[in-house]
């Protein structure tokens, strides 16, 4: 019988993973990808209470999460490519005009 | 005959209560239109009535703010309460933050209008973002709902990582918004993880109800990981030791104006939040987080001050000031009781009147072909302009605490709450708090040093100024009442005491 716990430790993982991904990787849209995953990982906390409370809030909460997401995605990408277009790089290394 | 009801009650209108959130519709209204309307707006160049193009934005992002501030005044303690189903609030504390972030709002255009022209990025949009951010600010201030509470803080955040990157051909100001908006959109992930955490534990996202239901239950595991994963997401928002290193980048390679902008009102919107969620969700786990904030504070105004010191960069130099500026202002709610909540709001508006004031000369400096942002810049700058030179001293003074200017008035406010708690409180917590009164009062002496370099470096030097300084009204606008708030706020400092006072009332039971 899968229970609210085991999708809570899944969820608890795949945050995991993506929190790891943000602070080792370099590249901009891997790391990118890796806050993508930390925020899919609060919509399934969300899901996964909001059946067992049998509440509808939590899936309110996913449908704004993931809006916002799409919204930050589209700046994001732009930012990207702002970049992209004057450095001819998206490795976090080489991105490193301020220091201090 | 049946009544025909009204069209608002028809709709349910009324029930949502929307009046209590007018003035962000107005600043969302106006700001949509200022999008479209800059279509088929005149051109830059185009004279049209006596104006230039774009000074038409500029003039309807200003109607757009000064009608949300008209707006919040007929609110003025009318006590509209929750609205949309206790998804936002109108309370004093909402009120209050409200209009900081307007005036903070209508000083950033003043100050950003020339600028854009120097740094050839004047575009309408730059306008309408910062009134979405204006909007999304305020949403934070009254939110009641972790929903809500989550859509102004990314309203803010996304308006922000666009308008930090506004200069689009400046690879400064390209990698500024990249790290900003990686490390905004890491932060914002861990506090929605606690959020989710929240709710789970209470099955509510409202913060009242999250309170009630945390008190009830036995086992608090879940919720003090949540308290945690959101203090360390709202750190990120505040620039906080250790979460900070993003806020020197993006400080520096932002158009001067919105990094003027970031260090006030941002800063303070996530302050907004930060007192709201741990005075009325988490006041009853006070002694638990109290030492960690303690700490992070203390590491936060040392840090800042330490690395402040060696920077040549002024943008830098104000964003490490910033920082350290954070954590002074953390100490209110490291202390927990009402005082401390009136002492941060104090704090938050000194603050922001001195510190706009230093940005307004650091955007003097920047010229056509001059970038005028290292501190030999300010060489010789008495000697040329003495008053300007005497204004900065006073902002620079005010900043590191000297009576009787306002920042003075804001550390004694936060000094006195730690204080008073300290003898107040039991034996551990008294030594903790009387640690941090300690290490405050020295780091306003550091900061003291790196504030006297540029004053040394204005008095002393005698070098001219090679390039005119970039003057304008909106500049001298800015000068004219930041200059003013910061002696004000420092010789009567009552009105915005009875401010805060009042701000806090609504956080305590």
């Amino acid at each position: 019988m899968i229970g609210p716990n085991h999708y809570l430790f899944l969820s608890a993982i795949v945050f995991t993973i993506g929190a790891v991904g943000v602070l080792t990787r370099r590249n901009v849209i891997i790391i990118f990808m890796s806050i993508e995953l930390m925020l899919n990982a609060v919509n399934l906390n969300l899901i996964a209470f909001s059946a067992h409370l049998q509440d509808l809030a939590g899936q309110v909460f996913v449908v704004f999460v993931i809006t916002v997401a799409a919204a930050e995605a589209a700046v994001g990408l732009g930012i990207v490519i702002a970049l992209f277009r004057n450095r001819e790089t998206i490795n976090m290394d080489e991105i490193d005009l301020m220091r201090g | 005959m049946p009544e025909i009801p009204a069209a608002g009650e028809l709709f349910g209108f009324l029930s949502l209560n929307a009046r209590a959130i007018a003035p962000q519709l107005h600043l969302i209204v106006w700001g949509l239109g200022l999008l479209c309307l800059d279509f088929i707006l005149p051109g830059r160049g185009i004279r049209f009535l006596g104006f230039y193009g774009k000074s038409f934005s500029v003039a309807l992002a200003l109607l757009g703010l000064i009608a949300a501030s008209i707006q919040l005044w007929l609110l003025w303690g009318t006590g509209n309460g929750d609205a949309f189903y206790n998804m936002v609030t109108q309370d004093a504390f909402s009120e209050v933050f409200g209009i900081l972030f307007l005036v903070s709002a209508i000083l950033a255009i003043a100050l950003s209008y020339r600028h854009l022209d120097i740094e050839d990025a004047q575009h309408s949009e730059y306008y309408s973002i910062l009134l979405f951010a204006t909007a999304g600010m305020m949403f934070m201030a009254g939110a009641v709902d972790l929903v809500t509470i989550f859509v102004g803080l990314e309203l803010m955040s996304v308006s922000t990582y666009i308008l930090v990157g506004f200069l689009r051909r400046q690879r400064r100001s390209n990698e500024a918004s990249m790290k900003y908006f990686l490390m905004g959109a890491f932060s914002t992930a861990i506090i929605l993880y606690g959020m989710s955490l929240l709710y789970g534990i209470s099955g509510s996202t409202n913060l009242n109800v999250i309170a009630q239901e945390a008190a009830r239950r036995e086992d608090n595991t879940l919720l003090i990981l949540a308290l945690f994963l959101m203090l360390a997401g709202l750190c990120f928002k505040i620039a906080a030791v250790p979460f900070h290193m993003w806020a020197p980048d993006a400080y520096e390679g932002a158009p001067t104006g919105i990094t003027a902008f970031m260090s006030v009102a941002v800063k303070a919107a996530a302050f907004a939040v930060f007192l709201r969620i741990f005075y009325v969700t988490f006041h009853d786990f006070h002694d638990l987080y109290m030492g960690v904030l303690a700490i992070i504070a203390m590491a936060t105004m040392t840090w800042g001050n330490v690395a402040a010191v060696t920077q040549q960069n002024v943008k830098r130099l104000l964003a490490y000031s910033s920082i350290s500026h954070a954590g002074f202002v953390l100490m209110g709610l490291v202390v927990g009781t009402q005082p401390g909540i009136s002492a941060s709001v104090v704090y938050l508006f000194a603050y922001t009147f001195m510190n706009l004031g230093a940005w307004a000369i650091v955007i003097l400096l920047r010229r056509r072909d001059v970038i005028g942002e290292s501190i030999e810049d300010f060489n010789g700058l008495y000697f040329k302009h003495p008053g300007l030179a005497i204004l900065n001293l006073i902002f620079f003074l005010s900043l590191a605490g000297i009576p009787p200017l306002a920042g003075f008035i804001a550390k004694y406010a936060v000094f006195a709450a730690v204080i008073e708690s300290a003898l107040a409180a039991g034996q551990a917590h008294g030594q903790l708090l009387m640690w941090l009164a300690v290490v405050a009062a020295l780091n306003a002496v550091v900061s003291l040093f790196y504030y006297l370099r540029i004053v040394v470096a204005m008095f002393i030097e005698r070098e001219s100024l090679p390039v005119p300084l970039s003057f304008s009204v909106g500049v001298w606008f800015v000068l004219l009442v930041t200059g003013f708030f910061t002696i004000f706020i420092g010789i009567y400092p009552d009105p915005f005491f009875d401010l805060a006072r009042i701000a806090s009332l609504p956080l305590v039971f």
